[in-house]
C-alpha cells in the first residue's frame, strides 16, 4: 500500500513540477516535427520511388514499432508478430532476388527502409537487418535447391535467421576461428561454440562459419544449421544494455551432424561469404544508427521548443541552437556516407569495402553522439526510461562494436589507402 | 453479371500528424514543404474497393484525383494499394485555391459516366476543409442513390445494404446500383502497400486530363476573407461549491440572473 501511495505522489510531483515535463513523450508521432522541407528531411535527394518506399517504412514504424519500443525493451520481448507483419510488406528479404520471394530492392532502398524503421525501434530493426543479411548470403551463394528451400521461409519470416561468426576466443580475429566441421560421409560433424549470436535460441536458421580445412581464412566454410538438429544447443540469454527486443545467446555445437547439402558455396568459401555479407550488414547497421539519431534529433527539437528555463524556451539559448545544428550536420554527413556506400555496393565499385567501412564507423560513432547529446538536452528527463532518447542511445551503442568493430573498420580503411601496387578487391 | 466497376476519389491533404500553421497573409495555411498524404477517409475508400475486388465482386478499380502535379503521388499510393488505373485531373496551383466540392463533384460525375462505373466510393470528408459535400453533390448530379457515413457495405442483387453511422446510432439502408458511397472511419482498416506492389504500381496506367476536357470551369463562387488560429485555450477555474459555480456562470453571462 505504501508503495502505491509513493507511486501516486511521485507522479503528481512530476506532473506539477513542470507543466512541460510529461509532454507527449509517448504520444509523439514520427515526422510530427517540422522535418519536411528542412535540411534534416531524410527524403532529400531521393527520387519518387524511393520516397514512396520511405513513406511506407515510416508509416509502418510509426504505427507498429514506435508505440511498442519501450515495452519491448522493458519486457525483453522478441516481437515475432510485428516482424512477420513487416515481412509481409516485403521487409524480410529486401535485397534478395525476386526469384525465390525476395523483394529485389537495391542496397540504397534497403538503407532508406532500415533508417525509417529504426526511428520506430532501433533494436528490432537491427535484428531485421541481420535476418536480411543471412537471407542474402543464402540467396547469393546458395544453390537452387538451398535458395528454393530457405528463401521463401526467410522472406515471410516464417523462419528467423541468425549470423554466426564470432567465437569466445575469436572476435575481430575471425579469420582464425576454431569451430570445426569434420567430413563424415554425407555429413559434417561440428564441434565448438559461437558467442553473442543475435536471435540465438529463437532463430530457426543459423548461417554459421566453421573450419573445414587449413588454418586461416581459406579453411573456413559456410553452412546452414536448423534449430532442432541434435547437437545444437544454446547458452543462457544474455542481459544487455540495449538491443533488448532481440535475444542474444551462445550457440553451442557438440557432435552436431549437418548434411553436406547444407554447405553454402564450396568448402573454403566461408570467409569470403561472411565478409561479403558483412559489407551489406555494415551499411544496414549504420542505417539503423541513422534512424536512432534522426529520431533523437526530432525529439530534441520538439523538446527545445517546449521546455522553459530562466523564463524562456530552451530554443532561445545559443549553445543549444549550435548543438542542435551540430547534431543535424552529423546526421546528414553520416547519411550521405551511408547512402554512397550503399550505392557503391549496388554498382559494385572497386572501393566498396573501404567505403562501407568508413560509412559504418563514421555513422555509428556520430549517431551515437547525437543520441547522447539528446539525452543531455533533456536534462534529468533524458535519463528516465519514460523518454525514448535513452533507449535509442542504449540501442545504438553496440553498433560501434558489432559487424566489425570500429577499430577494424579503421584498419580496413587505412589498408586501402596505404596499399602499394595492385589493389586486391574482394 | 461481370464484376462491378468502381471509381474512388482521392484527395491529397496535409498529413494528419502535422501541426498546421496559418500563413502570414492569413488567407490560408502553410502548404509549402509540408508533409502531405492521402486523405485518411479516402484511404478507407480505396481499401473497401480493393476488398470488393478481392471478393471477386468488383472487376476494375479506377482512382481519380483533382489537383496539382503532386497529386500523382497520392494516385501512385492508391495504385500500390491495389487500384488498377488512375486518372489525374490536373488543376494548376493558381486555380487550386478555387477548387471546391461543387467542381470536384462535376468532374467525378463526368468521369463516372465515361468509365461506366457502378459504384463511386469517396471519403466522407477531407480533413483539411471538412466540407462533407462532394459525395452528396455527386449523387445529386448523377441522380444516383447515396449511402453516406458508411460503416458497412454488403452487396446484394443489384443493390447495396449500407450501414450508416448517424446521430441516433446505426441505420441500415438498401440502395439500388449504381450508387455513391462515402466512407466513415469504422468501415475498415486500410492496408499498407507492399514493396512488390509499390514496384508494380509504376507500370499501372495513369492518365492526366484537364478540367476543360470534362467541360468544367474552376471558378470560385466565394472568397476567403481570413484564416486565423483558434483562440488560445485559457485555464479553467475550480470552485468550492455549486452556489459559487452558479454565481460564476451568471457573471459570465451563461445563465439568466
Amino acid at each position: 500500500m505504501a508503495q502505491l501511495v509513493k507511486k501516486i505522489v511521485t507522479s503528481k510531483i512530476l506532473l506539477n513540477k513542470g507543466k512541460y515535463c510529461l509532454y507527449k513523450c509517448d504520444g509523439r508521432f514520427l515526422g510530427d516535427s517540422w522535418v519536411a522541407g528542412s535540411c534534416i528531411d531524410p527524403s532529400l535527394g531521393l527520387n519518387d520511388d524511393q520516397k514512396n518506399i520511405q513513406s511506407l517504412a515510416i508509416d509502418f514504424a510509426r504505427n507498429e514499432l514506435q508505440p511498442n519500443m519501450k515495452k519491448w525493451d522493458e519486457e525483453e520481448f522478441f516481437p515475432v508478430e510485428a516482424m512477420r507483419k513487416a515481412a509481409s510488406l516485403g521487409f524480410g528479404a529486401v535485397y534478395c532476388s525476386e526469384k525465390f520471394g525476395g523483394s529485389g530492392m537495391s542496397r540504397l532502398d534497403t538503407s532508406i527502409i532500415f533508417e525509417a524503421l529504426a526511428q520506430g525501434c532501433t533494436s528490432t530493426t537491427a535484428y531485421i537487418s541481420i535476418h536480411n543479411m543471412c537471407a542474402w548470403m543464402i540467396d547469393e551463394f546458395g544453390n537452387e535447391a538451398q535458395r528454393g528451400r530457405w528463401i521463401p521461409q526467410l522472406a515471410s519470416m516464417e523462419k528467423f535467421a541468425s549470423y554466426c561468426l564470432t567465437e569466445p576466443n575469436n572476435g575481430s580475429d575471425a579469420a582464425n576461428l576454431t569451430l570445426s566441421a569434420k567430413r563424415d560421409g554425407d555429413h559434417y560433424i561440428l564441434n565448438g561454440s559461437k558467442t553473442f549470436i543475435s536471435g540465438g535460441g529463437e532463430s530457426d536458421i543459423y548461417v554459421l562459419m566453421c573450419r573445414t580445412g587449413e588454418k586461416g581464412p581459406k579453411g573456413i566454410s559456410c553452412i546452414v544449421i536448423e534449430k532442432g538438429t541434435p547437437g545444437l544447443d544454446f547458452g543462457k540469454k544474455e542481459k544487455k544494455v540495449g538491443w533488448n527486443s532481440q535475444p542474444t545467446r551462445a550457440v553451442i555445437l557438440e557432435d552436431c551432424r549437418v548434411p553436406v547439402s547444407h554447405l553454402i558455396g564450396q568448402p573454403g568459401d566461408g570467409f569470403k561469404i561472411a565478409m561479403k555479407g558483412l559489407n551489406g550488414g555494415r551499411t544496414n547497421i549504420a542505417s539503423c544508427s541513422l534512424g536512432a539519431a534522426q529520431a533523437c534529433l526530432e525529439i530534441s527539437r520538439d523538446y527545445l521548443k517546449i521546455r522553459k528555463q530562466f523564463n524562456q524556451p530552451l530554443e532561445n539559448f545559443q549553445y543549444l541552437q549550435f548543438l542542435l545544428a551540430e547534431m543535424a550536420t552529423k546526421v546528414t554527413a553520416s547519411r550521405l556516407m551511408v547512402r554512397q556506400a550503399a550505392q557503391a555496393l549496388d554498382e559494385d565499385w572497386p572501393e566498396k569495402v573501404a567505403l562501407c567501412s568508413m560509412a559504418k564507423y563514421f555513422a555509428t560513432e556520430e549517431c551515437f553522439n547525437v543520441c547522447n547529446h539528446a539525452v543531455q538536452i533533456h536534462g534529468g528527463y533524458g535519463y528516465l526510461k519514460d523518454y525514448p532518447v535513452q533507449q535509442h542511445m542504449r540501442d545504438c551503442r553496440v553498433h560501434q562494436i558489432l559487424e566489425g568493430t570500429n577499430e577494424i573498420m579503421r584498419l580496413l580503411v587505412s589498408r586501402d589507402i596505404l596499399l602499394e601496387g595492385q589493389r586486391k578487391y574482394s | 453479371m461481370s464484376g462491378l466497376r468502381i471509381l474512388v476519389g482521392c484527395k491529397r491533404v496535409i498529413d494528419y500528424a502535422v501541426k498546421v500553421r496559418v500563413r502570414p497573409d492569413k488567407l490560408g495555411v502553410v502548404t509549402e514543404g509540408v508533409k502531405h498524404s492521402m486523405n485518411p477517409f479516402d484511404e478507407i475508400a480505396v481499401e473497401e474497393a480493393v476488398r470488393l475486388k478481392e471478393k471477386k465482386l468488383a472487376s476494375e478499380i479506377i482512382v481519380a484525383s483533382c489537383g496539382p502535379q503532386q497529386n500523382q503521388e497520392t494516385l501512385r499510393t492508391a495504385l500500390a494499394m491495389g487500384a488498377d488505373k488512375a486518372i489525374h485531373v490536373l488543376v494548376e496551383d493558381k486555380d487550386y485555391s478555387n477548387l471546391q466540392p461543387i467542381h470536384v463533384s462535376k468532374l467525378l460525375a463526368k468521369i463516372a459516366a465515361e468509365e461506366k462505373v457502378d459504384i463511386v466510393l469517396l471519403g466522407k470528408q477531407a480533413i483539411d476543409d471538412d466540407c462533407n459535400q462532394t459525395g452528396q453533390m455527386l449523387a445529386a448530379i448523377l441522380d444516383w442513390p447515396q449511402g453516406t457515413f458508411a460503416s458497412k457495405v454488403v452487396k446484394k442483387d443489384g443493390s447495396l445494404d449500407v450501414t450508416r453511422e448517424v446521430d441516433g446510432g446505426l441505420e441500415t439502408i438498401n440502395i439500388k446500383l449504381p450508387a455513391v458511397i462515402t466512407t466513415d472511419l469504422r468501415l475498415n482498416e486500410p492496408r499498407y502497400a507492399t514493396l512488390p506492389n509499390i514496384m508494380k504500381a509504376k507500370k499501372k496506367p495513369l492518365t492526366t486530363k484537364k478540367p476543360s476536357d470534362y467541360g468544367v470551369e474552376i471558378k470560385s463562387s466565394h472568397q476567403v476573407l481570413s484564416v486565423e488560429d483558434p483562440p488560445t485555450r485559457e485555464a479553467g477555474q475550480k470552485v468550492e461549491s455549486v452556489d459559487l459555480l452558479v454565481a460564476k456562470l451568471k457573471e459570465a453571462g451563461f445563465m439568466k440572473s
